[in-house]
């Protein structure tokens, strides 16, 4: 494989959280802006999995977005397989782009509509691409997909409040399915489930993958799930990517202080009695974030130069790292 | 064994709706130590939280406790009026819960919610017990405490408001903390904290700890012993390392099957088909029977007690040998 499916180049989202225009004149208050996706670079092959990780707050969902193109970016671009996806969902080429991606939100329980069947539900994107025609072969076909995701075809009659969270789940997995993307943006799919439940999310995700050969780009902060579910592994701290690294480099050897405290802060069940450090401090306020590298004021390896110029991403050894610490071979 | 701090017998938790009577927690024992903590886990709606409810007297209702009895320190609690098991919660019980925005006033400052509660359970004054708010505020790692103390509950993060509600819950140095999913709305770096400073000021304070928790890793990291808990009833409990490692009842084994470890890689999960049974259609015998891969007739006509099985003891006909756990 020459190129990769995705391709995101310096992408940007700024978002406009002033106070409103009188209070502005009124209370002297400037405008304000949050840096939500600052500068992100990354690619995916296809067929294969990208995850990133963060704490709330760092930029993760809203990357998912712009991947998708549910917000347009400030500065940078995404390219699917080639083509810039803003010019494309601008011009005539959207719809046959929507088809090929598709996404996976976070809470079954918000995005299903209550009041639809499910044969309603996932038949939605296959009428609105008229992929399928009459009543009788969407039924037909969303009994197959159902049953893709384990569960009955049957099950289309019903509304979404008679299936569980993982049923739920599964239906929007169909639903994303439908029109037989390439690529699936999966917004935390499971952390709204219980984790035997999210066995089951995780396995048929994995299936599918194997089987029709799709790419993923995984958004979750569960670094266990995410070690299960990816290739590779993009880490994230206040809308920039801190470390990319293949998912078995990332876990044995994490470069960036930042991705040590991370895994040194998950309780493993395998580990009991295992000393650990946990992080000082929280994410600062994203409206004003520190100088410099923006995770200085936590990070143990700071000196004055961490304070006034932020790292670029460097690659050594095939892992991305933004860190001077790393750079200058401070990080040991 | 010293004599245990929390006893918790056959206790039964019935909710009476117009199509009959929920049962949602069926004979559930288990005792805590001085100085022990218990984790308790299962899926939503296996009964963790409501067990906690009923121990601190907060079951909403029309949720009455059926049968079965609560006693802290060898005093039975769970009949005592309103008036005074109020002096009790707060005295002897503490209690934090999962979302630290919602159990802080956001009108009154941190500062004043911590001398209500110290005066109204200890003999204190005024001054005594704002010097004991700023005490317990620096105890559990707020920077700066004595100008935290008159700050409003939205100017803190997240970490930090739980880290207050913990303050709280110490205020009175109470002898058992019921603690229900204390770092679930956290980030992981900030619940690597929380769970920190709850097991050292429980040592320090040589408090019993009740854990409630859907997070294994955390149970893992913390818990003397763990009970497992499903569709209202326990069904396993013993040492954590044991129930982790050599779980015996299947439910048990599949729980930590479907948990992606840190440190091996499986190309799938172990997965339980289905769900948990809702409450209105708890199968006869074994709740776990339609979901058990080891399933025989028994299971289906009559109910598994707690029975000790190597090291922890399982609610099971068929307890899974130890060369099958894994």
């Amino acid at each position: 494989m020459s190129q990769p499916l995705v391709e995101v180049k310096d992408l940007a989202k700024v978002f406009d959280v002033s106070p409103p225009w009188l209070n502005r004149v009124v209370e002297r208050k400037p405008k304000a802006f949050v840096h939500a996706v600052d500068g992100v670079s990354f690619s995916i092959e296809r067929g294969k999995t990208l995850a990133l990780v963060g704490e709330s707050g760092c930029g993760k969902s809203t990357v998912a977005r712009l991947l998708v193109g549910l917000y347009g970016p400030t500065r940078g671009h995404v390219r699917f397989d080639g083509e810039d996806i803003a010019k494309t969902l601008a011009g005539a080429g959207a719809s046959p782009l929507r088809r090929r991606m598709q996404m996976i939100f976070q809470d079954p329980y918000a995005s299903l509509n209550p009041r639809w069947k499910v044969l309603d539900i996932v038949a939605e994107p296959l009428r609105e691409h008229g992929l399928v025609k009459g009543d009788a072969e969407a039924k037909r076909r969303v009994g197959e997909l159902l049953s893709s995701v384990g569960l009955n075809p049957a099950d289309a009659e019903k509304f979404p409040h008679q299936f569980s969270g993982g049923q739920r789940q599964r239906i929007s997995i169909a639903r994303a399915l439908a029109t037989e993307p390439e690529f699936l943006v999966c917004d935390e799919p499971t952390s709204a489930l219980d984790v035997s439940v999210q066995a089951q999310v995780l396995n048929i995700m994995k299936d599918l993958q194997r089987k029709r050969g799709l790419t993923y780009l995984f958004i979750s902060h569960n670094l266990a799930v995410v070690r299960h579910m990816a290739d590779q592994i993009g880490v994230m701290y206040l809308g920039r990517l801190v470390e990319v690294a293949d998912k078995a480099e990332l876990f044995a050897r994490p470069r960036h202080p930042y991705t040590r405290m991370l895994l040194d802060a998950i309780p493993d069940i395998h580990m009991t009695g295992r000393a650990r450090t946990p992080v000082q401090g929280e994410v600062p306020n994203p409206l004003n974030p520190p100088s410099g590298c923006s995770f200085h004021p936590r990070c143990p390896l700071a000196n004055a130069r961490c304070k006034a110029e932020r790292p670029v991403l460097l690659e050594a050894e095939g892992v991305r790292v933004a860190c001077h610490a790393v750079e200058e071979g401070r990080a040991g | 064994m010293t004599a245990p701090l929390l006893e918790v017998s056959h206790l039964r938790v019935e909710f009476p709706t117009r199509h009959g009577t929920l049962l949602a927690l069926d004979d559930i024992s288990f005792s805590i130590a001085p100085g022990e903590i218990l984790g308790v886990v299962g899926e939503s709606g296996a009964g963790k939280s409501l067990t906690g409810a009923a121990i601190i007297g907060l079951l909403d209702p029309p949720g009455r406790i059926a049968a079965g009895e609560i006693r802290l320190a060898g005093r039975r609690i769970d009949n005592l009026p309103y008036e005074q098991m109020r002096r009790i919660r707060g005295k002897e019980i503490g209690a934090v819960f999962q979302d630290p925005l919602t159990s802080l006033n956001p009108l009154y400052t941190v500062g004043r919610q911590l001398v209500e509660t110290i005066t109204t359970h200890l003999d204190l004054t005024a001054s005594q017990a704002r010097a004991r708010a700023v005490e317990l505020l620096a105890s559990t790692g707020i920077p700066a405490p004595e100008a935290r103390v008159d700050h409003f509950p939205h100017q803190f993060s997240g970490g930090m408001r739980q880290r207050v509600v913990i303050a709280l819950a110490l205020a009175a140095n109470p002898k058992l903390i019921v603690a229900d999913e204390p770092t679930t709305a956290l980030d992981v770096s900030i619940q690597a904290q929380i769970i920190a400073l709850l097991k050292k000021v429980c040592k320090e304070q040589g408090a019993a700890v009740m854990l409630v928790t859907h997070d294994m890793g955390v149970i893992a990291e913390t818990c003397d012993r763990v009970a497992v808990m499903y569709a209202g009833r326990i069904a396993e409990i013993g040492p954590v390392a044991a129930v982790i490692h050599r779980p015996a009842h299947p439910y048990t084994a599949g729980l930590m099957g479907s948990i992606p470890a840190m440190d091996e890689d499986r190309e799938r999960l172990l997965q339980i088909d289905g769900a948990m049974p809702r409450l209105t259609a708890i199968p006869p015998g074994c709740a776990f029977n339609p979901r058990c891969p080891h399933v025989v007739e028994r299971c289906h006509s009559e109910r598994p007690e707690l029975a000790l099985v190597g090291a922890t003891s399982a609610a099971c006909w068929r307890p899974v040998t130890l060369e099958g756990a894994r």
